[in-house]
């Protein structure tokens, strides 16, 4: 091995799914060898089987339709505000300097622990879910976009006010389109954060969901149902990962040269 | 008839960053520009000669006088000042078509009269059959001849051009400068044009104006009197090395009285 050195794409694919072989093959080995309780840690066949289960009689699916609703709902609604905000601090240095020392605070109060508060002011319903998904990403967004938006090259901007370029065309045709592949990726970062809120709101006062099939399951030491569910969401997360990054491939190709 | 561009008492210091007073980069310095003229300036790193550029294209404020374009004073950049810079900033989302474009668009103007205007500057570049490449597909002496393309393409009134083969190889360099004199020779823009290769200010230039060192003020300004069109080869005839040589020894002066100045 050579520092830096790139693989090919087989051997890449090969090493990857290698490891899945090898982390299941351990698990398999210490659970189906006896090695480990079968209420403390389920098999990978066990936990299958009543993942089909789940699915097929006991509605999960309905579970992971709630779910990922709840996610994309909170998460489209702070994209929608911090999308804005986030450019207009990252272009304009006043008001950067007017909500920047607050969204730094704000980004570091624990979204989870607003869990009681939230249930008291908007109950145990959507809105709450909702709300603890906002909370976790929406500071997050608005100060990486901030930050993606001021970090455009000076002379990229320079180069367009010579060519006669107003401030309102600066803010749209260069500061918004040359970060737009960082803003893909921020998004992407966020969204997975997003996930674990989302869990962490579930396991508290739902009755659907994917949190709230973890916490039923648990009651029953269900080790096979709470796996499968964490394998689920692991899944989505994938899904969602590689659907961001093709995006993110498909419109800003210029992006991925030279890399 | 008023000069075409007139520098009158362009001073410029900035606050310094180590306590004390302001460090004064450029003495006030007067200059006048006729129309069509290519004015090369030379001088050692640091002598505010990119800095003078840089108050003629707006994007530096002087701390005292004016400049006057065509009798009217410069507040800020326009699209009747094209640059192009030493560094490389065609913006990399954008095709080489939609770089020369940017200009055009950013006027309002339709589409089929922008890619018309552009096909034709990417023409005389050289870059016909890299419209649809991106700038990080192109060397980096491409990439300058789209900037070139960029700033001709919206039609300014003057180019100002700052060390803009700086970062090319000296093959590279050579070729682009009888391009950039091919074109000024077919279109004859005014040109100011910073750079601290001698070569290249007495091949390229009109005139050439020597600065001095930091507090820069201009020292020497001297006609090139070779005749157009000029080839490669002039760079060899008795004239040019003669004004080469003074050249030489002039900015070798100030270059020494810099870095006297830094011990």
């Amino acid at each position: 091995m050579t520092p830096l050195k790139p693989v090919d794409p087989t051997t890449r694919l090969v090493l990857g799914i290698s490891f899945f072989v090898i982390f299941t093959a351990l698990w398999a080995g210490v659970t189906l060898g006896g090695l480990v309780p079968k209420n403390f840690l389920a098999d990978p066949l066990t936990m299958v089987k009543s993942g089909w289960t789940l699915l097929t009689t006991m509605g999960f699916g309905w579970d992971i339709g709630w779910t990922v609703w709840r996610v994309l709902g909170g998460f489209l609604i702070a994209t929608v505000i911090a999308l804005p905000l986030g450019v207009l601090m990252g272009a304009y240095k006043p008001i950067e300097a007017f909500f920047e020392p607050f969204v730094s605070f704000a980004r570091y109060l624990p979204a989870s622990a607003f869990i009681p508060l939230l249930i008291l002011w908007a109950g145990i319903g959507e809105a709450q879910k909702l709300s603890v998904i906002f909370i976790g990403s929406f500071f997050q967004l608005v100060l990486m976009i901030a930050v993606a938006v001021g970090n455009t090259r000076r002379d990229l901007v320079e180069a367009a006010y010579t060519l006669g370029c107003t401030d309102a065309g600066i803010v749209k045709r260069v500061l918004i389109r040359g970060a737009a592949p960082e803003i893909f990726e921020i998004l992407r970062m966020v969204l997975g954060w997003a996930w674990t809120y989302v869990i962490v709101a579930e396991l508290i006062g739902a009755s659907t969901g994917i949190g709230h099939m973890i916490t039923d399951s648990q009651a029953l030491l269900a080790t096979d149902q709470i796996i499968f569910g964490i394998i689920v969401i692991g899944l989505i997360g994938l899904i969602s990962d590689l659907g961001f990054k093709w995006l993110n491939r498909t419109l800003f190709p210029w992006a991925q040269l030279g890399r | 008839m008023s000069d075409f561009l007139s520098i009158n008492g362009v001073s410029r210091s900035f606050a310094s960053t180590t306590g004390g007073g302001p460090t004064l980069a450029l003495q006030a310095t007067s200059m006048t520009v006729e129309e069509n003229d290519f004015i090369t300036i030379l001088g050692p790193s640091g002598c505010g000669k990119s800095t003078l550029l840089r108050i003629v294209a707006g994007l530096d404020q002087q701390t005292s006088g004016e400049v006057l374009l065509e009798g009217k004073r410069i507040a800020g950049p326009g699209a009747d000042r094209g640059m192009v810079f030493q560094s490389y900033t065609l913006f990399p989302w954008l095709s080489v078509r939609d770089n020369v474009c940017f200009g055009l668009n950013e006027r309002g103007m339709s589409r089929k009269e922008q890619l018309d205007i552009a096909q034709g500057f990417i023409k005389k570049v050289g870059l016909s059959g890299f419209e649809n490449h991106y700038p990080k597909q192109l060397s980096g002496g491409m990439q300058q001849r789209t900037a070139i393309a960029r700033a001709l393409a919206n039609g300014p009134r003057m180019l100002l051009m700052d060390e803009p083969f700086g970062a090319l190889d000296h093959q590279t360099r050579e070729l682009m400068q009888e391009l950039l004199l091919s074109i000024w020779e077919a279109e004859r823009k005014t040109v100011l044009f910073v750079t601290h290769d001698i070569d290249e200010a007495v091949f390229m230039g009109s005139r050439t104006v020597v600065m001095s060192a930091r507090p820069g003020r201009i020292k020497l300004d001297r006609e090139v009197t070779l005749p157009h069109p000029r080839s490669y080869a002039v760079k060899t005839t008795p004239v040019f090395m003669e004004l080469k040589a003074e050249l030489t020894e002039q900015v070798r002066i100030e270059v020494l009285a810099a870095q006297a100045a830094l011990v």
